[in-house]
């Protein structure tokens, strides 16, 4: 029952200076906000006469083609931006303090993904005020809403503990390139601007085997209420959670052990 | 004369050595265009099967983009090399001896020329690599080279203007978004001539990055198309002077305050 309250103290306390810093920091929370929604004006204003290529047929438009990839790829972006922030926390010897005062240091973990979760909450109301105004047409009933948001809550947390682990191997804001690249590439893997069964060659093999081309595909059903392999892809989640979350748990003993 | 050409001479061979000797300068602005160009053209082929699309190969349709990427590249390289000559006070000291302005701006941008040249090249042997032959030719390809340099200088110099004006590298470093946001709203993915939304259609209308693409574009896929290229040379030129001239001014005030 200690060990509990001592978790959930820990992870409030960090989760609410994380959440403080980025609300009170507009060069945190800005980056973060824009890159997302700049990805959606350039893609579903830019490339929406691609509903028109014959084998698509998306109910919600190409605006809610758009926003489901926008949505997945803020919902990382937000853990990982957040992990840029624990770098930081290392290199300035804040988290060293934070080690020393946690009496559960697994709490710190939460912590981070609680402020990150926020962070990415913020964002994604704005993305979705802009895609309604881009002309999205929400087909889905508000259980098969939830599921697309709950399915983006996931991607968010799996991609935090990513960048977590990262920034407690390295200590060091230089290993940004590390946390981000391989996230940038796996989003851009996927189909991002057609189904993927109008993708051909490598491109469409390499979506195939492609984890986040599950979570996409899913979270696109749920929009247009045709739910499709939602099982499949929630599978996908537990199982990226489950893999990240123990890359930040070891890279936090890795922290704990180098002192 | 002779004077400031031995000026710009030191001081260009100093930029062209400093790029050399960071290869992540020179290996990134042509690592990251090349992947997002393979990611663009797999997953946006099916784009050519619209009616009017102008090509029925995307990665033609893009190759057009890496160049304007690398250009992007080129104005953070020399707004942070000259961002950290004004920190570690190398403007300083330079402000102490008889060199000319003029020298400086210059001498800065041959580091750029030397890189956009790289990247070019490379862009053009990618193009070959993946059966992209340049429809104006080999005569093109000269143009298509003078082209991507002469823009990579005007955005480089509109990097030697950033760094001056701010005088910190972070600073530039934190404008390389908005400079990207004119990338992303242009006629980079689409031509503009199918692009549905008429609000994005009006944007990339009034953006110049469109006319630079569209010339880049003109030679790969088109041929000689003369309107294409005398724009984007002119919106080139008009870049570099603007940052030039810029630049000289925000140079006047990084002296004196100096």
């Amino acid at each position: 029952m200690r060990a509990v309250r001592d978790f959930r103290n820990v992870a409030f306390a960090v989760g609410w200076r994380t959440i403080h810093n980025v609300l009170h920091n507009p060069s945190l929370l800005i980056p973060g906000m824009v890159f997302p929604l700049l990805n959606f004006v350039a893609f579903a204003g830019g490339l929406s006469r691609l509903r028109h290529i014959p084998g698509f047929d998306y109910p919600p438009g190409y605006a809610g083609f758009q926003f489901c990839f926008v949505l997945l790829q803020s919902a990382a972006f937000g853990g990982v931006f957040t992990g840029f922030g624990i770098a930081r926390d290392f290199e300035y010897g804040f988290s060293r303090r934070l080690m020393l005062a946690s009496t559960r240091r697994s709490g710190v973990i939460a912590g981070y993904a609680i402020g990150a979760l926020v962070r990415w909450l913020i964002t994604s109301v704005a993305v979705t005020a802009v895609a309604v105004i881009a002309g999205m047409r929400i087909k889905g009933s508000p259980v098969d809403l939830a599921g697309l948001w709950v399915l983006a809550i996931m991607v968010n947390f799996a991609f935090l503990c990513w960048a977590c682990g990262i920034a407690m191997r390295f200590q060091s804001v230089q290993a940004g390139p590390i946390m981000q690249t391989p996230v940038f590439l796996l989003l851009f893997f996927a189909p991002v601007y057609v189904p993927l069964k109008l993708l051909q060659g490598w491109i469409h093999a390499v979506a195939t085997g492609n984890p986040i081309t599950q979570l996409l595909e899913a979270n696109r059903s749920l929009l247009a209420g045709q739910p499709a392999h939602v099982g499949v892809a929630y599978l996908v989640a537990v199982g990226l959670i489950l893999g990240l979350s123990a890359w930040a748990v070891l890279s936090l003993r890795h922290a704990e052990a180098s002192g | 004369m002779r004077d400031t050409l031995g000026q710009v001479y030191h001081l260009a061979r100093r930029s062209v050595v400093r790029q050399a000797r960071q290869p992540a300068n020179v290996v990134a602005p042509i690592i990251f265009p090349l992947g997002l160009l393979a990611v663009n053209s797999g997953g946006l082929q099916p784009a050519t099967a619209i009616p009017g699309f102008p090509t029925d190969r995307f990665v033609a349709f893009a190759l057009a983009i890496p160049f304007m990427q690398g250009a992007l590249f080129a104005t953070m390289n020399a707004g942070t090399d000259l961002a950290r000559d004004i920190q570690t006070g190398f403007l300083n000291r330079l402000s102490l001896t008889p060199v000319r302005g003029v020298a400086l701006v210059v001498g800065q941008l041959a580091g750029v020329a030397f890189v956009a040249t790289i990247q070019a090249v490379v862009y053009v042997l990618v193009a070959y690599a993946v059966h992209v032959h340049p429809a104006a030719g080999a005569a093109g390809v000269v143009v298509l080279l003078g082209l991507a340099i002469a823009i990579a200088i005007g955005f480089g110099a509109a990097g030697v203007f950033m760094a001056l004006r701010t005088g910190s590298g972070e600073s530039v470093q934190g404008l390389f978004p908005v400079l990207f946001v004119f990338l992303l709203v242009s006629s980079m993915n689409f031509p503009r001539n199918l692009i549905e939304a008429g609000w994005f259609r009006w944007l990339a209308t009034v953006n110049p990055v469109s006319y630079l693409i569209e010339g880049l574009r003109s030679l790969i896929i088109e041929g000689w198309n003369g309107e294409a290229l005398a724009l984007a040379f002119a919106f080139s030129g008009i870049l570099i002077a603007l940052s030039l001239v810029a630049s000289g001014f925000a140079l006047r005030t990084r002296m004196t305050r100096t």
